[in-house]
């Protein structure tokens, strides 16, 4: 399936290439750096790029181009998927997914990438099995290498890979035994000119940390599982017991992993937990226009809104701006055109607020348009949903491991249209 | 020297040739820069080889470090081949791992020095590590060297029954790699492929399918006895399988199952199908009563979970799937899925747009609740953006159409203009798909005409001028709104768009029409091409209807394109002319000039880009691309009679219970099948399923329940033994099948319970009802012809301090049905009978349950020195020992893991010594430790050991491990 695949880094470069068939030349990439050009914005380069022998599909992580190649007809979100899973594995194995991680460790990624797919077919993509098959790069670990002359490559296969719970590593061991659970939820909105929402929706993810010795088989309840509409699971998850009981049990895998991801149905109404009072306008026939934006909270179900965020890509006509802001600061890039205004906390009793002048190009026509609003926050210890978690149970282990959930509100894809 | 050391000195000598200065710091000498290119290369490389040479594994496995950065960047190592190959044979994994790494890459260069290391692979091939056989496998067809063809066909032969699931799954690769290499060898390899089909591992099942889909996927048949294994086996298959056999059954069910589709059609035109009653019997019975064939909606039903996988291909297979085989109504599940994977990554997000786009144009209801989803942000990217407008627009009704426009507003003004142009077309094309807002849309056009932005404005002119054409009775004022613009608007399209417009209806606006072809003509010569013709037009127009005023005009223009630059130009003014200016020469045809230029021409038709992409199947690179890939396989259409149902049926022999396991457990299917000489009562199981599966019409219902329900049971049995089994993997079968401890006890027999059956099995499944329980799976069958109500539990007689945790009472069961329940026993961890009644609404029967001892542990994981340690503290009274004879093909180490973890459940110890080995768990209810350990000695025979306080269970499952080893 997969015949080749190609990193490339912003300016262009081919700093990685790996070939599970017949080699093929680098000169394939051209067709990509011409949709590139063409693209203009990284993010409009197309994923799936027809050239005359081959298909390129890639992915844009992380400042890095995954640039695959394909011969034959194949799923292209198949590719995808696993081009995301290698730079997931990447990410897990370095701390990050960047160039320089990636070419300081190169022998590693190479291992890596010659265990996860045979012949373009993905063999191993669980982490908990690739890390038992090479050991991921610690400093530790070097200098006991470097000295013993030990390898950073097992020599027997995970046991995971046969097993039928190919997520989890036999013999986990740790002397405190904790079980994390963070149920992060994203609001996604889209609030228009008069403040009214036009569309909202609640996205949410439980994230584990577990680190739990043996082979504990978890059950997870909540409070109030109706409220999840659709969700996706994590393998581990067994199907039938959440289809009858809406319960989650599973032998979890160690370490991170998401253990679902969920969408609250869509009739519940969704509570926006801030409002945006905007003035923004342009003047016509001068050279500047004001802009007056003041941020307050609403229905936050008493909890206090932090880190809030607002970035505004301003029209290009604007050549600067002139803002005072009475908390937290503000940048204005003039290249690029985002306004940056790092709110924080917003306390009811003082309304952050930014209000000042624009500059606009001279002569250039009025933007007609006032910019969106893009709004980033975070309310701890609230699940704005109201979903809550009952209790965790765990069986086939007999210590008492050490359990911990923690709620968070965050602002996903949250816009104010002005 | 750390991974990161070593990348750096590598980089260093690397970076030799650019940058000269930077060689100093490694071991190359610094060398001028001018020369650097050739010198510092040979320098390197010597040192390289003579580090290969050199005896300590530390330096060579520096140099392979080196020579795999090489590698990763393209650049050429070739000349170290010699150097490296020799190394294939090294002790050291890392090291071996690295030339093997290298080997893949330039032994297709290099065939002849390649073939030194095949004799290495041979003996790997033979490596009593299932790891190592493996490997030496993977690189053996990954070499690509034709002269080993034939050892290849030999290597994977082999592999293909190797013990180990993961090495056949690896002869399952290398079949595509040998394909590749020598499509000549395609019958041999079917051949194999037949095999690995029928192997019921999940971890071969994805990747043998990939080596059919590749090499044979004209071979419809031999899916054919393989259908319900593998639809049984999919969600336990890792998730890149899922993928490629769901697109496999896709294609297959499109040629076996009639058309579901067809119901709907049935009724809306009885007419037509009461006209062909002569028609076969059986036909009509098709379209009388349609039933879906249950291995149909087999398929179906095991998908479906599938869509709450994390795997956004998974999901995507799961929705084509339902698109192209569901009935329509049940296609609707998919859409709530697609709409989640909404939120993935950007180029996610583009493919599944890009598929609800097809799909929303044939059945808009599928995403309508959904249309909110699609509404745009305006920090999406461009391409997403022009997806999600498209599948607004495929969406807008009469119904939503208000909020939609005003939705559309927003987006007219967004700063990103290619967005905007693209949004004005949607609404032209709102306009023309529901009238009632065809005006309000030609409105909010012209109002953008007066738009800043030229593209804007450009584009408005285009869809204004398409829309007009529909209606243009009472538009003559846009018209001449639109002929005074022209003096502004430069974008070629809208130019050629005005004028075409004015030609067309210049009766219209009489007294403007001349004055734009007037003030045209004097700028024809800068005019665009596109532009140019179409003033050759108006000019031909107004001549025919109004030559009076523009006779002169329009000759005039016709000089200046008879000595235009472009030679269409000059093709069009030269036939204009001859058709319109009439003289002697002039044949029949300029008679009928007016008629040929102002003839009523028909609207064109605004329509989606995504229309007729459906006729390749969803999900597909050919789909996305929209023209065919190379390697597409075409979806069949539907067969009008279905094929032979029989052919699915498998013999009864290999009949596979159904394993439906869900996401609860991801089981290796290997473990499961009952060997069919124990089981008599599976057996059985098996034939009474037939008999309701092949019925098709009343029962369809009850044995998919049936069949689900069996599947939990035997999805438990399996995800309870996962602890333990996690070692044993290798266990599965060369020929035979090996089982799994399901082995089913009889609680009541169909004679003495009225018609009413009863079996259990130990699921082995830890802690369902509590930490003490033991579950005991029970499956109550209806073998009566009318329905048993209220089956339950009553008058419990169970021994002091013994507790059971019953089922809850099943309402009411067809007949033969079956259901699978579970029960929660606290046995005290002794093997006494619980016996209760079993009661139905109008009988009791007395009945009772007896563990075996090795139902009565759970397995431990714990490593071997935990193991002597533990042991240690057991001996004594708390040991009992005996010598067991040992049947000779029972002495590998898989094997006697195998037997004995399915005799009792015990956790395997990993042991260091390749004839001891080593078992643990726990007593169910006090969980006191229980060790066995099997000591192979010479001549058949071996000690078997059990330290364990409970000094009953010890020597019960003494007894009763014992004859384990003994029998064949």
């Amino acid at each position: 399936m997969i015949h080749s695949l190609f990193l490339i880094n912003c300016s262009g470069d081919i700093f990685l290439e790996k070939h599970w068939k017949s080699v093929v030349s680098q000169s394939v990439c051209d067709y990509f750096f011409e949709a590139q050009e063409k693209a203009i914005d990284v993010e409009n380069v197309p994923p799936v790029i027809s050239t005359p022998h081959h298909y390129l599909i890639s992915i844009y992580r992380d400042k890095i181009f995954f640039v695959s190649v394909i011969q034959s007809e194949v799923p292209p979100l198949f590719v995808i998927e696993f081009l995301h899973r290698v730079a997931d594995t990447f990410q897990d194995y370095f701390g990050e997914c960047s160039e320089t991680a990636i070419k300081d460790n190169v022998v590693i990624v190479y291992e890596l990438l010659e265990e996860m797919l045979d012949n373009g077919f993905p063999l191993a993509t669980e982490s908990n099995i690739l890390k038992e098959l090479i050991k991921p790069p610690t400093i530790l670990r070097s200098v006991v290498n470097s000295i013993t002359g030990s390898s950073n490559v097992g020599d027997t296969l995970p046991t995971g890979q046969l097993s039928n719970i190919p997520w989890r590593r036999a013999g986990v061991k740790y002397t405190n035994n904790e079980a994390y659970f963070d149920v992060v939820e994203e609001i996604d909105a889209i609030i228009d000119k008069s403040g009214s929402t036009v569309f909202a929706e609640i996205q949410g993810v439980i994230d584990s940390c577990i680190k739990l010795s043996g082979m504990p088989d978890l059950s997870l309840s909540f409070m109030n599982p109706r409220l999840l509409d659709d969700v996706s699971f994590h393998p581990c998850i067994r199907f039938k017991r959440w289809e009858s009981e809406r319960v989650l049990s599973f032998i979890p895998p160690d370490g991170n992993f998401r253990l679902i991801s969920y969408r609250v149905s869509s009739q519940n109404l969704v509570a926006i937990p801030v409002y945006v009072k905007h003035m923004i306008s342009f003047k016509e026939n001068s050279s500047s226009g004001r802009f007056d934006v003041t941020i307050g909270p609403k229905q936050n179900m008493g909890k206090t809104v932090e880190s809030v965020v607002m970035t505004v890509h301003m029209p290009k006509a604007v050549l600067n701006m002139n803002l005072t802001a009475t908390q937290g600061s503000y940048t204005f890039d003039p290249v690029t055109k985002v306004l940056t205004w790092d709110v924080g906390k917003i306390t009811p009793q003082k309304l952050p607020n930014l209000k000042g002048l624009v500059n606009l190009q001279s002569g250039a026509p009025k933007p007609e348009e006032n910019p969106s609003l893009n709004i980033q926050f975070k309310i701890q210890q609230l699940a704005i949903s109201g979903l809550k978690v009952n209790r965790l149970d765990m069986y086939g282990e007999k210590y008492k491991p050490f359990k911990g959930v923690k709620y968070i509100t965050k602002a996903g894809k949250f816009q104010v249209r002005t | 020297m750390s991974g990161n050391g070593l990348s750096y000195s590598e980089q260093g000598g690397e970076a030799a040739p650019e940058l000269g200065q930077e060689a100093a710091t490694t071991t190359t000498p610094s060398i001028p820069a001018a020369f650097g290119l050739f010198c510092s290369d040979i320098k390197k490389n010597e040192d390289l080889k003579q580090m290969l040479e050199s005896s300590k594994d530390s330096a060579k496995l520096d140099a392979m470090k080196r020579i795999v950065g090489m590698v990763a960047k393209g650049k050429n190592a070739s000349e170290l081949f010699p150097a490296v190959v020799k190394n294939v044979a090294s002790k050291n994994i890392e090291i071996k791992k690295l030339v093997y790494v290298y080997l893949m890459r330039y032994a297709e260069e290099q065939q002849d020095l390649a073939l030194l290391s095949i004799s290495t692979f041979q003996r790997a091939l033979k490596d009593p590590n299932q790891l190592i056989r493996a490997s030496a496998l993977r690189v053996l067809s990954s070499i690509r060297v034709p002269i080993i063809v034939p050892i290849m066909m030999l290597a994977i032969k082999e592999a293909s029954s190797d013990l180990s699931p993961y090495v056949r799954k690896n002869a399952a690769h290398a079949i595509q790699k040998l394909y590749s290499l020598d499509p000549e060898q395609k019958e041999m390899l079917i051949e194999v492929i037949e095999k690995l089909l029928k192997d019921r591992s999940t971890l071969v099942a994805g990747s043998v399918v990939m080596a059919f889909e590749e090499v044979c996927p004209e071979r419809i048949d031999l899916i054919h006895k393989n259908y319900r294994k593998l639809c049984n086996l999919l969600v336990d298959v890792e998730e890149w399988g899922q993928v490629v056999i769901i697109h496999m059954l896709t294609r297959y069910a499109r040629t076996q199952f009639v058309s579901p589709w067809k119901v709907v059609e049935e009724y809306s035109e009885k007419n037509f199908y009461e006209s062909d009653e002569e028609q076969k019997e059986k036909d009509q019975k098709v379209k009388d009563t349609y039933t879906m064939d249950p291995d149909h909606r087999l398929l179906l039903q095991n998908t479906k979970p599938l869509l709450q996988s994390r795997n956004a291909a998974v999901v995507m297979a799961v929705s084509q799937l339902y698109w192209h085989l569901a009935p329509k109504s049940e296609a609707g599940i998919v859409s709530k899925s697609l709409v989640r994977l909404l939120r993935s990554n950007r180029e996610v997000q583009y493919i599944v747009l890009q598929n609800i786009a097809t799909m929303s144009i044939q059945r808009k209801g599928m995403f309508e609740p959904y249309l909110k989803s699609f509404y745009v942000r305006s920090t999406d990217p461009t391409m997403i953006k022009t997806l999600k407008l498209e599948i607004l627009t495929n969406l807008a009704n009469e119904a939503n159409i208000s909020t939609l426009l005003r939705e559309f507003q927003t987006y007219v003004k967004s700063q990103d203009k290619q967005f905007a142009a693209a949004t004005i077309q949607a609404i032209g094309r709102c306009a023309t798909n529901i009238t009632e807002v065809t005006d309000t849309c030609l409105n909010g056009l012209v109002c953008l005409l007066s738009n800043k932005d030229e593209i804007v404005v450009a584009e408005s002119v285009v869809v204004i001028k398409k829309l007009l054409q529909t209606q243009p009775a009472h538009h003559g004022e846009i018209i001449k709104h639109m002929a005074k613009l022209l003096d502004n608007i430069t974008v070629p399209v809208a130019r050629a768009s005005i004028l075409w417009l004015i030609g067309e209806y210049c009766e219209r606006v009489p007294k403007i029409a001349p004055d734009v072809l007037r003030k045209t003509a004097k700028s024809f010569t800068n005019e665009d091409d596109l532009v140019k013709l179409q003033i050759l037009n108006l000019g031909a127009k107004l001549y025919l209807t109004n030559s009076k005023q523009t006779k002169l005009l329009t000759q005039y223009v016709l000089n200046l394109g008879k000595y235009d630059q472009s030679y269409d130009i000059r093709d069009r003014t030269r036939f204009i002319r001859q058709l319109i200016v009439p003289n002697e020469k002039s044949g029949a045809l300029s008679k009928y000039a007016k008629k040929i230029f102002l003839a009523q021409k028909p609207a064109p038709l605004l329509e989606s880009p995504f229309k007729d992409r459906d006729h390749f199947q969803l999900g597909t690179l050919s789909h996305t691309l929209n023209t065919q890939a190379t390697g597409y396989l075409e979806l069949s259409d539907w067969p009008e009679v279905a094929p032979d149902p029989s052919v699915r049926n498998v013999e009864i022999a290999e009949s596979v219970p159904d394993s439906f396991g869900g996401f609860t457990c991801l089981l290796s299917s290997f473990f499961l099948i009952c060997s069919d000489s124990e089981d008599t009562e599976k057996k059985k199981k098996g034939i009474s399923k037939k008999i309701t599966t092949s019925n098709s019409s009343d029962t369809e219902s009850a044995s998919s329940e049936e069949s689900s329900s069996d599947s939990k049971s035997e999805s438990d049995s399996k995800s309870d033994s996962e602890p333990g089994k996690s070692r044993c993997t290798t266990s599965s079968k060369v020929t035979t099948q090996v089982s799994v401890p399901t082995k089913t006890h009889e609680l009541l027999h169909r004679m003495s319970g009225k018609g009413l059956a009863a079996h259990y099995h130990f699921s082995r499944q830890p802690g369902i009802f509590g930490d003490r329980m033991v579950s005991v799976q029970v499956t109550v069958t209806n073998t009566t012809d009318h329905k048993i109500e209220n089956i339950h539990i009553e008058e419990k007689k169970l021994p002091s301090g013994m507790r059971m945790h019953e089922f809850s009472p099943i309402e009411c069961l067809e007949p033969a049905g079956s259901v699978t329940v579970s029960v929660g026993i606290d046995f005290c961890d002794s093997t006494q009978m619980a016996s209760f009644q079993l009661c139905t609404k109008d009988d009791c029967f007395n009945v009772s349950i007896q563990p075996p001892v090795g139902e009565l542990l759970l397995p431990v994981t714990m490593s071997e020195k935990d193991f002597k340690k533990e042991q240690g503290m057991l001996t004594g009274m708390n040991e009992t020992s005996t010598a067991i004879p040992v049947a000779p093909q029972n002495s590998t180490r898989l094997v006697v893991i195998e037997k004995l973890v399915k005799a009792a459940n015990l956790g395997v110890v990993p042991s260091g010594q390749d004839n001891i080995h080593r078992f643990a768990a726990k007593t169910v209810h006090s969980g006191s430790l229980v060790l066995v350990t099997v000591e192979l000695k010479e001549s058949s025979t071996a000690q078997l050991v059990i330290n364990t306080e409970k000094t009953v269970i010890g020597s019960v499952l003494l007894r009763e491990l014992k004859p384990v080893l003994s029998q064949g």
